[in-house]
């Protein structure tokens, strides 16, 4: 592989776009039942949905109005009533205008009606950050969602996770929100395509894209990308870095960050979130709670600063995390012991 | 109308301020100076200039990410819009808003929104503080074919009514929303009937003439100033570029010959040129000094422009909140 021509090798990738538009492929071939849904869906304005008119027909892709809330409750009634929707919101940002429905419909009536209601329903959206959007795109709002119990939330950090984890999502009878971090649409994202059609990654089960016994760097989305490239840093100093990539933050695959944690006795957690409540708040207070006989030092969250994001391009960069931060504080916990 | 002199004048200035302008921020992507994509109002500045001139620099206005021509209309210095645009510390905003998020308090611009729909009731709410302030001011509010589907238009239509309070609900209908043809997705072929359910009066209106804009809004200023509530104009225009400037949309949705026609026939600042010279209002000469005069002005704003410095990296962790004593 190594020897391979770049070009044939990332041919042989999946992108974050092309593992969309598989994944619901597959998923509506194999079930009649998934109907796609979105706002500019036919003109393919994304990019992940080509040829799907042509594929399914008018009943199945269907283009959305302006109307998020009515989309988001009408996709969780259509799922109670015997329908499978894919509702792609485009970017997470837009979701906050259908709030009520994410939280009091979509989430809350199964519980509410004692189990009667199926909701087999998932919501795509991009987070779109870092590409000089300014703060009324750019939010990573998927710790938001994880304050709220009954919806299962995947971030995938790359083409192939992603494509598995959404075949899941669409065959799970729960509702799933599939954050895409936008950061990863480009060549950096890629990764080896996976041989069959029926490649399912379960929900709560982490990967370790990197094994190392010093430090576990958690990575969440992009926040894998900024682990990744510090540890091959950090190896170079002679620190070995284990990266863990939760996949899904509902349910959050506990056991195997304990289990890298009891390896390393530290943790530094990359979350491209907003800091406060962030999905790495969740994770260091589990490691208090449930691994603190393990930890060596400190557990440390990068992760965005509490603050929105402004609009130029020489201010936004730095309110994210990034390689040099995760490095600096992966030296923190390391020289704590000291 | 019998239509004068000065203001058929300033309608001119104000559309070819929004063309000049956007004209140049396209030469500015394309010389990979802007930083993100630019949502263009070249096809309709008539509606936008027409409505804004029925309003004074004190009335508030609200708008969205097809932002730069509301602020411009309303009477906003083009330098620092410019400067905003190229996220520089002397823009509008400081560099913070950009391009779809143009606000110029000074103008009573309170701010346009990405999010397509959000900032609609922001204007009801500055119609309500005009309404106990008892001040007299009105408040403008644009919004899209698209947005009216949203369901936060209908919630502040209704507000605006039952209250009565001073407020224009603008649509601009330029025929799209991004790929989808107005009155695909959209129940109505003309927005300004959804007017009749919320008990306010609702007009559809030439959006490629500034004068039957002008006098739709004017009416509906008077009804408000005169504490008789809120009414709904629609303008029927056209978006001349594509959805964002530098968007490339994969499956073409629109003819091109579709888009021929309208710059060729239907272009607003081409038919009223014409109507002022056959009216007799302008003669070439004024006409030329006219745009001679807002080329110098929107070439000021890109020197202005290119000129700001950068903000500084701390000024992306100031503003958050209000402090005391702290300047802005
Ligand atoms: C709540 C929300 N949903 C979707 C979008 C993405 N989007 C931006 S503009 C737009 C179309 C808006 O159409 P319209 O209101 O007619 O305004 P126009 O762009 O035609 O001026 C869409 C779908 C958004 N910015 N906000
Ligand atoms: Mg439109």
């Amino acid at each position: 592989m190594s020897t391979a021509p770049a070009a044939a090798r990332r041919a042989a990738q999946l992108g974050f776009l092309q593992a969309i538009q598989q994944a619901q492929h597959e998923e509506m071939t194999r079930d009649e039942r998934v109907i796609l849904m979105g706002q500019d869906l036919r003109a393919n304005v994304f990019g992940a949905a080509q040829g799907f008119l042509e594929d399914f027909g008018p009943s199945r892709i269907r283009d959305l109005p302006l109307s998020e809330a009515a989309s988001v409750g009408m996709a969780a009634g259509a799922a109670m009533a015997g329908l499978r929707p894919i509702v792609d919101l485009t970017v997470a940002s837009f979701m906050f205008c259908a709030m009520d429905q994410f939280v009091s419909q979509v989430a809350k009536n199964r519980y509410m009606f004692g189990g009667q209601a199926r909701m087999p329903v998932v919501f795509r959206q991009a987070l779109y950050y870092h590409g000089g959007t300014a703060a009324h795109h750019a939010d990573r709002p998927y710790p938001m969602f994880m304050n709220v119990p009954g919806l299962k939330i995947m971030v995938p950090s790359n083409g192939p996770d992603l494509k598995g984890l959404l075949k899941t999502a669409i065959r799970d009878d729960n509702p799933v929100l599939c954050f895409e971090d936008a950061t990863l649409w480009g060549r950096r994202g890629r990764g080896a395509a996976p041989e069959d059609d029926d490649h399912l990654i379960p929900f709560g089960v982490a990967s370790v894209p990197r094994e190392g016994t010093d430090v576990t760097v958690i990575g969440i989305g992009g926040g894998v990308r900024h682990a990744l490239d510090a540890a091959a840093d950090l190896a170079g100093e002679g620190v070995s870095v284990e990266v863990v990539d939760p996949r899904t933050l509902v349910p959050m695959d506990w056991p195997a960050i304990l289990a890298s944690v009891a390896k390393t006795g530290r943790c530094v957690i990359v979350d491209p979130a907003n800091r406060t409540c962030s999905a790495a708040s969740e994770i260091a207070a589990h490691l208090v709670e449930e691994g603190f006989g393990s930890l060596r030092a400190p557990v440390l969250r990068v992760t965005s600063d509490d603050m929105h994001v402004p609009f130029s391009p020489v201010l936004e960069k730095q309110i994210y995390p990034s390689k040099e931060k995760v490095v600096a504080a992966v030296r923190r916990v390391l020289g704590v012991e000291k | 109308m019998n239509l004068e002199r000065d203001l058929a004048l300033e309608m001119l200035r104000r559309m070819l301020r929004i063309r000049l302008f956007e004209e140049a921020t396209i030469e500015l992507f394309h010389a990979g100076e802007l930083p993100a994509m630019v949502h263009l109002s070249i096809g309709q500045e008539a509606a936008i200039a027409g409505a804004c001139l029925a309003t004074t620099a004190d009335d508030y206005m609200t708008g969205n990410h097809r932002s730069h021509g509301h602020p411009i209309a309303k009477g906003a210095r083009l330098d620092r819009l410019m400067a905003e645009l190229l996220g520089k510390a002397g823009g509008v905003c400081k560099g913070k808003g950009g391009s779809m998020h143009l606000a110029d308090f000074s103008v009573g611009s309170l701010g346009e929104s990405g999010i397509v729909g959000s900032a609609i009731p922001v204007a009801v709410g500055a119609g309500l503080a005009a309404d106990v302030l008892g001040n007299g001011l009105v408040a403008l509010c644009f919004f899209g074919d698209g947005a009216a589907n949203e369901g936060v238009l209908h919630e502040s239509m209704n507000l605006a009514a039952v209250w009565k309070l001073p407020v224009v609900f603008f649509c601009e209908n330029n025929g799209w929303a991004v790929s989808v043809r107005a009155g695909e997705l959209t129940s109505v072929e003309d927005i300004s009937v959804r007017a009749t359910g919320y008990g306010m009066p609702g007009v559809t209106v030439d959006g490629q003439d500034p004068v039957a804009t002008y006098e739709a809004v004017s009416a509906a200023v008077a009804r408000a100033r005169r504490g008789e509530g809120p009414s709904l104009v629609e303008a029927k225009t056209y978006r001349f570029h594509e959805h964002a400037y530098g968007l490339r949309v994969k499956n073409s949705y629109r003819d091109q010959s579709e888009v021929d026609v309208w710059r060729q026939e239907r272009d607003p600042i081409d038919l009223f040129r014409r109507r002022l010279l056959d009216e007799g209002l302008a003669d070439e000469a004024a006409v030329e000094a006219l745009d001679a005069e807002v080329r110098a002005e929107v070439a000021a704003a890109v020197e202005f422009a290119r000129d700001s410095p950068y903000p500084e990296p701390e000024e992306a962790y100031r503003d958050l909140y209000y402090v005391e004593g702290a300047s802005t």
